[in-house]
């Protein structure tokens, strides 16, 4: 079981111990390209279709679909990246900045927006997605694609692709990472 | 960083720290609908004793693009008129749940002493001749924006030195960020004293501008013709006024940029005002960006940027566990395709709490919602 | 005889030297001095203590008439026999300004009912606006013996030379203020290296030497005699460290933060620490230290200036100049100069007393004299407390100071008006 030290500066600082490999490289790889199959079926193509990765866990998984969907449809479809900070209802509860770029380098308007993040836990910064997309324009439809959802929703959100469902207890920690998915906890 | 005051406040790290921010902004500018929420129910109050309609209307516009409520106090409609001091004046506004004030004032210092009067923050907009430090983020961010890189680069700043704000904030920032700096100027309108300026003097405009990468032209006032200041408006002009012939013996990538308002004919011609190198639009864009920046970090983030690694207000250290989430480590990526960057290089040298701060996983998200660990 | 009072046991320091002897007082005279006096109605413990003659501050802002908001004479006093003085010369910038013979007889007769002796310098020219002789010799009469427009320099150096002359009839002493408007217009504090960086309108040293350079002409030319009063600048030193070697008749003060601050004092926008003239720097305050240790600067004045807190709450280019004193110059000088001890009370005491011409009622521990004393521990260490001193105001820039030196007692024309650091009424 890999030890991989994460953040070393106080507070937040601390060692994830990973306990349970999850996924490993190759098992990630192959439900990327499944949920891409998913997409493309739901959507009966990708016509009017574009991703948008959140920042910062999503947006390389977005990247890997639309490398999937080029392979699977050979359409290259757009791909955003959003950063929802100054959209969260935790600001002032703790430290918040605006970390990573957004970018969305095309109109969403009347279009199908999949929204690609790492992990699925309370739902709440999906909620804030979807609050930021409203600046940007009226999507057609909403969907939600995600690596692993680990249950302990607190909105009423559900995702529509899913790389893995995981049962998990609050205080784990789920790490996604190229080398796979880990389920452990994070110490001091 | 309760205040800002002055550009030193912050730091060079946090300098750059701020300017990197404020491309987070900036793109908030662009969008179709350029207003987030993250100020909801906080109250800015801008408390102008001197009249900036465009300081003003940059800041409340910052404010309102954070979704903050804005109170504007200005000297004529308020009972400063009446004799109400300075002090009454923001016990009153703070008790009304102001939770920054912008405060411009003739006086050098009104900032620093509002700060003994209030529990909020302060902002100084500019205090008589000591600093505009909003002014100086966004002439530092336009110039980054314009030439790339500021460090190393040669900047003259042309003018009124000694009566300007401006001047002190810039040269505080542009030093900050490494930059080489030119005060061209009459003696007169020089400060007393230069002692631990980084600066280099000059009185011959002509000398200098072929060897700047950006020239800033400061404000001449007609009041200084009256202190005896100067002799002419006119003798200033054919020595210090930016003219298109000397405009045009600048270096082709040298920006003119001036904080406004400009008064043509005196410090600068419209010929070369109207130059498609003067980015004095620009600037005044990139001022509500890096007022939302200034007014976001200092109300909104919880984040302390001129402590580098240390610890920020209260309950941060009670989330550390388990802010610490999946989001923090680089994705996942199909075979072959490039590790992208982690969030601690994506970063541009930010302290790492920082980094961390802005994970947006899920997993980041459980430490708000689960209320156990945020005091 | 009955000795009323009788200090005992201390350090008594004048001019003469140090004796270790008991001082009995009667009816408000010095009329013993000697190794033990036994069986005094009252007596005052000193061991450990200086007894030295009361303080004299040359320059005192008492605000009565017109701001009695910020001090009165009574309060004025108070604070003075706190600090350990017995007598000072309250300044003319009063409202109205002690410019003629009613209001000189007013300030005398308050100063009466007040704690110590409160003498009168009067204006040099009416309202102080420099432009029409004040009736110098009428006011001469009336007991006055300095003439000055402090507050503001006599600007116009036809006026100052024919106030000179003219006081030569009475043997009048012009104390300047010495500032030269046209260059310190505008200015709020030094003018250098932190007005630059703080962006505040400085007021360059030239301002007041120029004016003391001008007045030393003045006094050569008249024979008259001139006091500088506080002298902020080395340059001011040198010129008078020059004059006096030429035989011109001038002398100097410093007041206690002129050598015990600089205008890094300034750099949070403070305005307690805003005073006219400014706090300048360090090497000024090195040049005023050395003019006080080799006699050029005469005199340690307090330049007492009470302002109420509304008026010390503003910007600080709106703010009053000005800074209490009373209370701290004994300690400071005691703890910031490093000089023999009966140097620092020459300095406070009989040498000021010399200048305004109260030798004869101060300065000195000796049979005969009237009874004015100060009685200090030099080696206590207190730490100034706006709240605690007695002046109305509370503009000490003091405040939180560790220093060394109190006040036990005071005794003021006979009189013990401080009792173990407490005053009597």
């Amino acid at each position: 079981m890999a030890e991989r030290e994460r953040r070393t500066t106080p507070p937040y600082g601390g060692v994830f111990v990973a306990r349970t490999e999850v996924l490993d490289a190759d098992a990630m790889a192959r439900a990327v390209k499944r949920m891409a199959h998913e997409i493309v079926e739901a959507n009966q193509g990708l016509t009017n279709v574009a991703l948008i990765g959140l920042q910062t866990g999503g947006v390389a998984l977005a990247d890997a679909i639309r490398e999937a969907l080029l392979d699977i449809e050979g359409v290259d479809i757009d791909v955003g990246v959003l950063d929802v900070a100054l959209h969260r209802d935790d600001i002032g509860l703790r430290p918040v900045l605006p970390e990573a770029e957004t970018r969305v380098p095309f109109g969403i308007d009347g279009r199908v927006i999949v929204l690609v993040d790492d992990v699925l836990f309370t739902g709440r910064t999906i909620r804030a997605a979807l609050d930021a997309l409203n600046d940007f324009g009226r999507p057609r439809a909403v969907q939600l694609a995600v690596m692993v959802d680990r249950g302990h929703r607190e909105l009423p959100i559900r995702p529509d692709y899913v790389g893995k469902n995981l049962p998990t207890r609050r205080d784990e920690i789920v790490d996604v990472s190229v080398d796979g998915v880990q389920l452990g906890e994070m110490y001091k | 960083m309760k205040h800002l005051l002055s550009i030193a406040d912050l730091g060079a790290e946090g300098l750059k720290e701020l300017l990197d921010l404020t491309d987070r902004f900036a793109e908030i500018g662009r969008r179709p609908i350029p207003k987030v929420p993250a100020l909801r129910g906080k109250t800015v109050a801008t408390l102008f004793y001197e009249d900036s309609t465009r300081t003003r209307l940059s800041f409340e516009t910052a404010a309102k693009r954070l979704s903050a409520d804005t109170m504007n106090v200005s000297v004529s409609t308020s009972s400063v008129q009446k004799g109400e001091s300075i002090r009454d004046t923001v016990e009153t506004v703070s008790a009304m749940g102001a939770n920054a004030f912008v405060i411009r004032h003739r006086s050098a210092g009104v900032p620093h002493q509002v700060t003994q009067w209030t529990d909020a923050h302060i902002i100084n907009a500019g205090d008589g001749w000591h600093e505009h430090p909003t002014q100086a983020l966004l002439d530092a961010y336009t110039l980054r924006q314009t030439l790339g890189e500021i460090r190393g680069r040669h900047i003259a700043i042309v003018g009124d030195i000694k009566h300007s704000r401006v001047a002190r904030s810039d040269v505080t920032a542009f030093a900050l960020l490494g930059a080489e700096i030119t005060l061209v100027a009459p003696p007169t309108l020089l400060p007393p004293s230069l002692a631990g300026w980084p600066v280099h003097v000059s009185h011959d405009l002509d000398e200098v501008i072929p060897k700047v990468d950006a020239i800033y032209v400061l404000r001449v006032q007609q009041e200084r013709i009256t202190d005896a200041v100067l002799p002419s408006l006119r003798e200033y002009s054919a020595g210090y006024g930016l003219n298109l012939e000397r405009a045009q013996r600048l270096p082709s990538h040298a920006p003119i940029m001036h904080p406004g308002p400009m008064i043509r004919g005196v410090e600068i011609t419209s010929e070369a005002a109207d130059l498609p190198n003067t980015v004095v639009t620009n600037q005044v864009t990139n001022g509500v960006s890096v007022r939302m920046a200034v007014l976001y970090l200092l109300i909104g983030s919880g984040v302390d940027l001129s402590s580098s690694g240390g610890a920020n207000s209260e309950g941060d250290t009670s989330v550390g566990d388990n802010s610490v989430g999946a989001g923090t480590t680089p994705p996942p990526a199909s075979a072959g395709q490039q590790v992208p960057p982690s969030q601690e290089s994506a970063a541009t040298g930010r302290g790492a709490q920082i980094a961390l701060d802005g994970g947006l996983s899920e997993a980041t998200a459980v430490t708000s919602s689960e209320g156990t660990s945020v005091s | 005889m009955t000795i009323q009072l009788a200090i005992r046991g201390g350090r008594v320091i004048d001019a003469s030297g140090e004796r270790r002897v008991d001082v009995g007082i009667n009816d408000g005279q010095i009329v013993a001095l000697e190794e033990s006096i036994d069986g005094a109605a009252r007596e005052v413990d000193a061991a450990g203590c200086v007894v030295s003659p009361g303080l004299v501050d040359m320059h005192t802002h008492l605000r009565q008439p017109g701001k009695e908001e910020a001090e009165t004479i009574e309060t004025g006093s108070r604070a003075a026999v706190l600090g350990g003085y017995t007598a000072l010369l309250a300044m003319p910038n009063t409202t109205p300004a002690i410019d003629s013979a009613a209001v000189v007889r007013e300030v005398q007769e308050l100063g009466r009912q007040s704690l110590c002796d409160v003498e009168v310098a009067a204006a040099v020219t009416v309202g102080r606006t420099g432009e029409q002789l004040t009736p110098m010799a009428e006011l001469a009469e009336l007991g006055v013996k300095v003439f000055t427009d402090d507050g503001d320099g006599v600007q116009d150096a036809r006026m100052m030379r024919r106030a000179l002359e003219y006081g030569t009839a009475f043997d009048a002493t012009l104390s300047q203020h010495c500032e030269v408007d046209a260059l310190s217009e505008g200015g709020h504090m030094n003018e250098g290296a932190v007005s630059s960086r703080l962006g505040v309108p400085g007021i360059p040293a030239e301002a007041e030497e120029l004016m003391i350079s001008r007045d030393v002409a003045l006094a050569r030319l008249t024979g008259a005699k001139v006091h500088f009063q506080h002298c902020s600048t080395a340059g001011s030193v040198e010129l008078v460290r020059a004059a006096k070697a030429a035989g011109i008749r001038v002398t100097a003060e410093a007041a206690t933060h002129h050598f015990t601050l600089t205008d890094e004092c300034c750099a949070d926008y403070n305005p307690m620490f805003k005073v006219n003239p400014p706090l300048r720097t360090a090497a000024d305050v090195a040049a005023i230290k050395a003019g006080l240790a080799d006699g050029t600067i005469d005199a340690i004045a307090t330049d007492h200036a009470p302002h109420t807190p509304e008026a010390k709450d503003m910007p600080f280019d709106q703010a009053p100049c000005g800074m209490l004193g009373l209370e701290t110059a004994l300690a400071l000088a005691l703890t910031e100069l490093e000089l023999p001890i009966e140097t620092v009370l020459g300095l406070l005491s009989w040498r000021p007393a010399a200048i305004i011409g109260l030798s004869d009622s101060h300065g000195a521990i000796a049979v005969g004299r009237p009874a004015n004393v100060c009685v200090f521990d030099p080696s206590e260490s207190w730490t100034v407390d706006p709240a605690k001193l007695a002046s109305i105001a509370r503009n000490t820039p003091y405040a939180g100071r560790t220093v060394n030196g109190r006040v036990r007692h005071t005794v003021a024309s006979g009189e013990l008006v401080v009792t173990d650091g407490e005053a009597q009424r």
